[in-house]
């Protein structure tokens, strides 16, 4: 069953307000950046469980869910 | 021209948006339900299979479990229900400004001047059922109408995640067969009258003699031949609209029975300082104290007194309060739940006439203490300033009704 993770995210501001996720921190400490964000949507995320803003992330050539909800940031794992 | 009308409601909202949040309750029978330890505790909401298995909403905990024996009980998280209903709303707010709340999980749209931008009304409709299931994860039924009562009877008829049109066509045909107590106003007790005058659907109600009606029920008569027949014109209320309050009070079920004043005392307190915080909260002083009484055995009355000049202190609440128990209340039967409540309210600047005989001054300082106890509070929490007396027994006092009671029972008449 997939899970619901949260992980720390470094984020760019800019002057306008706007936030840009930057690259993913795991628990281990690996750094994955993010090259590039196709969508930001409101969405409900049905198989982590959980709603917010989700943001469509290219990490190393593959499309991933990042949501940040409220202020904190979760991506649907696919593990056990 | 006739208006457009949407009723969305937020199908079994509180226990969909746990379903959300935990995938592992999607495949099993699982509620809602108020705290089994501190026995509030009824079905506030339940999810398809525990509706299947026969547990239905406002029932005991144990009588659903009597019927369910593998119900998974969840306590409320009130924080997120607000969360997801403003959620909700922010979409809705994107095809009206008329938009009004009827509790935290419906709300009636007026989208008359926009629909046309969107295309039929039951497009809109789907439109808007769509973007919630996939931007908040909670399904919605929508009820599409004329009017504000036959759209509500729309969103009930099809659900969940579905939209009904009631138009001056099918109403006929989709709203009169409905039984009576379906029409908004019907209780147990119009049922009962209404079924004396062989009415048992709407349509019997839509087709009666408007003046046999009043006559048995009055203006209410005249009230529901109109919602049967689709007559109701009542406007949707512009957002924030705040319908002029009327009374402030809070209530509680008590963790264990109250057997003698003292106990009474601990909780009247604590409901007393609530009360008096939201009154100062709405700039407003109340003259009228009343209490409110349950026994064990679910028998309950009010009792209330007038007070010679109004106030919004908890001290000259609780004191009025403390008054009408020790009238009024024996402990024959201990107590339940128990309630405080104030009424024919005033703006807190209305000039009043003083009298000779109290001490304005000690009244001034009263004033001044409980202001500062309430900054006190707003910063550091509800428990961080407390009367000795709550420490006497912490499991009476240990509740924060004004916090933790933000949902309120709704009227449909406002203004």
């Amino acid at each position: 069953m997939a899970k619901k993770i949260y992980v720390d995210v470094i984020l760019h501001h800019n002057k306008e307000g706007q936030i840009k996720p930057l690259a993913i921190v795991w628990a281990n400490g690996v750094k994955y950046s993010i090259d590039k964000v196709t969508q930001i949507t409101r969405a409900a995320s049905t198989i982590a469980g959980g709603t917010g803003i989700r943001y469509t992330c290219y990490i190393q050539g593959q499309a991933r869910y990042l949501f940040l909800e409220e202020d904190r940031w979760f991506i649907e794992s696919k593990g056990n | 021209m006739d208006r457009v009308i949407l009723h969305c409601d937020l199908n079994s909202f509180y226990a969909s948006v746990e379903c959300l949040h935990h995938p592992e309750y999607r495949n099993i029978p699982m509620a809602v339900g108020g705290d089994v330890e501190k026995r509030h505790g009824i079905i506030l909401a339940k999810n398809q299979l525990a509706k299947k298995a026969g547990v239905t909403t406002g029932e005991a905990l144990w009588q659903a479990l009597q019927k369910c024996p593998n119900l998974v009980l969840v306590k409320p998280n009130f924080s997120q229900y607000l969360r997801f209903s403003r959620m909700v709303r922010e979409i809705y707010s994107e095809y009206s400004d008329k938009i009004e709340s009827f509790g935290i999980d419906e709300v009636w749209i007026d989208v008359t001047e926009s629909v046309h931008l969107f295309g039929t009304p039951k497009e809109l409709a789907d439109m808007i059922r769509e973007r919630v299931k996939l931007e908040l994860g909670v399904t919605i039924s929508i009820g599409v109408s004329f009017n504000k009562v036959f759209a509500k009877l729309g969103s009930d008829y099809k659900k969940p995640d579905a939209t009904t049109e009631i138009t001056r066509a099918n109403m006929e045909q989709i709203v009169w067969p409905l039984p009576i107590e379906d029409l908004l106003y019907v209780g147990r007790a119009t049922a009962q009258k209404l079924h004396l005058l062989g009415i048992y659907t709407i349509g019997d109600c839509a087709t009666i003699e408007p003046a046999v009606l009043k006559r048995r029920l009055g203006k209410w008569g005249d009230y529901l031949w109109r919602f049967a027949n689709g007559m109701d014109n009542s406007p949707v209320m512009v957002q924030n609209f705040e319908p002029m309050v009327k009374s402030i009070g809070n209530s509680t079920t008590c963790p264990r029975d109250l057997r003698n004043l003292q106990d009474v005392k601990i909780v009247t307190y604590v409901l007393a300082e609530s009360v008096a915080a939201r009154l100062k909260e709405a700039h407003l002083v109340a003259q009228v104290i009343s209490i409110g009484v349950r026994d064990i055995n679910l028998k309950g009355y009010t009792r209330q007194i007038k007070l010679s000049q109004p106030t919004h202190l908890s001290d000259d609440i609780a004191q009025a309060a403390m008054d009408l128990f020790e009238k009024n209340v024996d402990f024959s039967t201990p107590l339940r739940s128990i309630g405080v409540k104030t009424s024919d309210l005033s703006v807190m600047e209305t000039p009043i006439q003083l009298d000779l005989f109290t001490d304005q001054k000690a009244h001034q300082r009263s004033l001044d203490l409980e202001n500062t106890l309430d900054v006190i509070r707003e910063r550091y929490g509800f428990g961080s300033v407390q009367r000795l007396m709550m420490k006497e027994d912490p499991l009476l006092s240990q509740f924060n009704p004004k916090q933790e009671h933000v949902i309120f029972p709704e009227s449909y008449f406002k203004g």
